[in-house]
């Protein structure tokens, strides 16, 4: 008998997830966000995602090659990236530099670390961090959701060229809709006073980020990976609960000044951010007591930087703060393995 | 895992749930493979000392006759499986990879096979000191894969009180069903054997462990158990690795075996349900251990069955009687989890195979997958039965960081189940990274 044996090491079976499965189902879970995105703000919408998603690409697949790694885009994990990055950004960002933060999020936050798996901070954030400190007046520039001809015109300020100061969007909105004050519920609370009610907050027909409004759709979204084992689901929830508690704490001392924990819950990136940024696998300890504390972590920080901070929105740079402290509390939180001896050191 | 163990089934904290692909094989009784043509017997395939021969070149064996004796303690002898004559003492592969020293008998082929070499005893009479010298006579090692020699695991440590015997029927491997064919015919063989060893170590009560998908087994054993209540059978959550010992034990009865330490100190012996079978029919005929019952499975074997083989069968011969499917194989001794590839179909089945399992080659391509970088995902960290954290043992090991494995994430903790391979989206093979590390860490010690 003539017979061809392979050779190969234990396990000779496995459980049938693979990175790029992982990564694709993200990218699906991401998929009905953006969409609702596009419904709520436009072509303006679809034209960042795009712009956003292709510079993600190609800054990954320039690096990768350059590299020697060959094609890294089959796995999936650039276009998560991009799409979530898109995700975060003001739907009229202009899209010159929503290219310009895609380029940042792959070449400085993870290609300069070594590509997948040795990114510190998650890609998206370092992206978005980066245009926040460069387009001050841009990524602070919002535009109410729903207009009418959404479908027909682009926000001006979305086509503005590159290095050019974009076209103004405050009095365009006005001429759209005579109330919108240009600010997203939170800064309408922390900077007005005014309070956006729950149910609104959590349909999503209100100003933001294109892709953070919904907070029940978010949830969906996230559920859906969470059910597939595909997401930790203590992470989000870790976040969730750290900043309910934690507003929860300030609403019953002064209910006048400080928001109910549902309004915080819902309103700005926290949903988004708690359900695929935080959960951003690389960028999160894997200790069971390392991932709760982390996401406490960020959830506290958010409330605490909406609260007390110069800026209405708190969970990017609460997550960054997570992100970095990640190997820190994964060091600090080490399991305790079967048959430990007491006494012996962990 | 208190709480779990309170209201719900017997189980461990973290582990996996493979495919069991079971059915293929569960039913089928057990079936006697014919003889080859020529039995391989390697001098070693136990942990500890190799046998030393003690027949010539051109000598004639009957079945069942001694032909290497136990060098030392940590060591056992060696039977001839087969009546015929021994053709040559060389060096063939194994399935652990390199070539070991074995007896190559020349089976007679009118010669009708009989077992002529016994020396009954009266069991009852015996000693515990006794009992554990006729098991080392018999050969006999932990036949669910370890192939640890049985006596030296029956011989009480010093200082140690046994409490408890736990017998081990959980077969938590996919595709075997040896055990449980064992269990499901041979009960009373295995009471006498666990009554034997119950009485070697001291121990007061005996548990059965059996995983709940083997209802009959645990029916079937029920069935013969004595009525003083000293044995009882437990069902445990079916749940790879259920069949570690370490995990047995904290299923069944809620201790831990220290780290670096026996189950001994704990109180407890564990026992395979196919060794002490085997043991409660061999010792009291004074035989030698020259067959045992393996499952022959998985999707390129035409025949799947379960079937007594003599030990120092030739895979070829074994696999050409069940009959192949397919072109390229992947041909594994033991179980999917922690089994061997090997290298050659000259390897024989040996004391400590379980099964034989022929993997398709479209079984294999599928998960011929590339290798990712770590993406921290933690799945190994949530599998490992031991608690240990894969992750930075995985990333340690890439950097060839030895000794802070051992140091600072307890790596000589490791029980190679196999479980974070298992699980690993990116197909690291972290399990074989840790095994690497174990071997370079001993050979620097040495």
């Amino acid at each position: 008998m003539k017979q061809q044996i392979e050779l190969r090491t234990s396990p000779h079976v496995k459980a049938a997830h693979t990175v790029e499965q992982i990564m694709r189902n993200v990218v699906y879970a991401l998929l009905p966000i953006a969409a609702f995105a596009v419904w709520q703000f436009g072509i303006s919408a679809l034209a960042l995602i795009l712009v956003v998603t292709a510079s993600c690409l190609g800054t990954e697949y320039a690096f990768s090659r350059s590299a020697g790694r060959g094609n890294t885009l089959s796995d999936w994990s650039a276009a998560i990236t991009g799409l979530l990055l898109a995700l975060t950004l003001p739907p009229g960002f202009p899209l010159w530099m929503g290219a310009v933060a895609g380029f940042i999020a792959i070449a400085l936050g993870k290609t300069l670390f070594g590509g997948l798996g040795y990114n510190v901070f998650n890609p998206a954030l370092v992206g978005r961090a980066f245009v926040q400190a460069a387009f001050p007046v841009a990524i602070t520039t919002w535009t109410p959701a729903g207009l009418p001809g959404r479908f027909m015109e682009f926000i001006p300020s979305t086509l503005a060229l590159p290095f050019m100061t974009p076209a103004p969007v405050a009095e365009w909105s006005r001429q759209q809709v005579d109330s919108f004050s240009g600010a997203t519920p939170l800064a309408q609370w922390k900077f007005e006073g005014v309070v956006t009610s729950t149910s609104e907050l959590f349909t999503g027909m209100v100003a933001g980020s294109a892709g953070e409004t919904s907070a029940l759709l978010i949830l969906l979204c996230g559920a859906y990976l969470a059910a597939r084992r595909m997401m930790d689901w203590r992470i989000p929830a870790a976040v969730l609960l750290g900043a309910v508690v934690t507003a929860g704490l300030f609403y019953l001392v002064n209910d006048q000044h400080y928001p109910t924990p549902l309004f915080v819950l819902f309103s700005g990136g926290l949903m988004l951010g708690a359900m695929f940024m935080a959960s951003d696998m690389v960028a999160s300890p894997v200790t069971p007591l390392g991932i709760w504390i982390y996401g406490l972590l960020i959830g506290i920080v958010t409330v605490v930087i909406r609260y007390f901070g110069g800026l209405s929105e708190g969970v990017m740079y609460a997550i960054l703060l997570g992100n970095a402290l990640s190997p820190l509390i994964e060091n600090l939180t080490q399991p305790r393995i079967y048959g430990a001896r007491k006494g012996a050191k962990p | 895992m208190t709480l779990l163990r309170w209201f719900g089934r017997k189980t461990f904290s973290h582990g996996v749930h493979p495919q069991a692909h079971k059915e293929d094989t569960a039913d089928k009784p057990i079936r006697r493979l014919p003889f080859a043509p020529r039995m391989i017997v390697p001098l070693a395939q136990h942990l500890g000392k190799p046998s030393r021969p003690i027949v010539r070149v051109g000598e004639e064996v009957g079945r069942g006759q001694l032909i290497a004796e136990a060098d030392g303690f940590m060591s056992v002898p060696q039977h001839a499986p087969a009546t015929g004559v021994v053709e040559a003492i060389t060096l063939m592969p194994s399935a652990q990879g390199p070539r070991v020293p074995s007896i190559i008998i020349r089976v007679y082929e009118a010669s009708n096979q009989e077992v002529l070499w016994r020396t009954p005893r009266d069991v009852a009479a015996l000693t515990p000191e006794q009992i554990v010298q006729a098991v080392q006579d018999t050969g006999l090692v932990g036949l669910g894969g370890a192939a640890f020699p049985s006596h030296v695991k029956l011989k009480v440590p010093a200082g140690a009180v046994i409490d408890t015997l736990l017998v081990n029927g959980c077969e938590c491997e996919p595709y075997l069903t040896t055990d449980h064919r064992v269990m499901v015919e041979q009960g009373r063989d295995l009471i006498r054997g666990t009554q034997l060893a119950m009485r070697v170590v001291g121990a007061k009560q005996a548990i059965i462990g059996i995983e709940d998908n083997k209802p009959d087994a645990i029916a079937a054993i029920r069935a013969h158990l004595p009525a003083d209540g000293s044995i009882r059978v437990e069902a445990v959550e079916t749940k790879y690795p259920q069949g570690a010992e370490k995990m047995l034990i904290s299923s069944l009865l809620g201790r831990e075996v220290p780290s670096g330490g026996l189950p001994a100190q704990i109180g407890v012996v564990v026992n395979n349900v196919g060794t002490l079978t085997a043991l409660g029919k061999l010792l009291p005929r004074g035989e030698g251990l020259i067959e045992r019952v393996i499952t022959v499975a998985g999707p390129g074997v035409k025949k799947p069955g379960n079937y007594l083989v003599p030990i120092g069968t030739p895979l070829r011969f074994l696999l050409e009687y069940v009959g192949f499917n397919g072109r390229e194989q992947e041909v594994i001794l033991g179980g999917p989890m922690m089994g061997n590839a090997v290298s050659s179909l000259d390897v024989p089945v040996t004391k400590g195979s379980s099964g034989v399992l022929v993997l398709s080659s479209s079984e294999i391509s599928a998960e011929t997958r590339r290798i990712h970088p770590c993406i921290k995902c933690g799945k190994c960290v949530a599998a490992c039965p031991m608690h240990l954290n894969p992750t930075q043992l995985g990333l340690l090991a890439a950097k060839r960081e030895y000794d802070a494995m051992a140091e600072r994430f307890h790596l000589k903790d490791c029980i190679e189940c196999g479980c974070c391979s298992f699980v690993c989206p990116s197909s690291i093979p972290l399990v074989q990274y840790f095994r690497i590390a174990k071997s370079i860490l001993r050979e620097r010690a040495a």
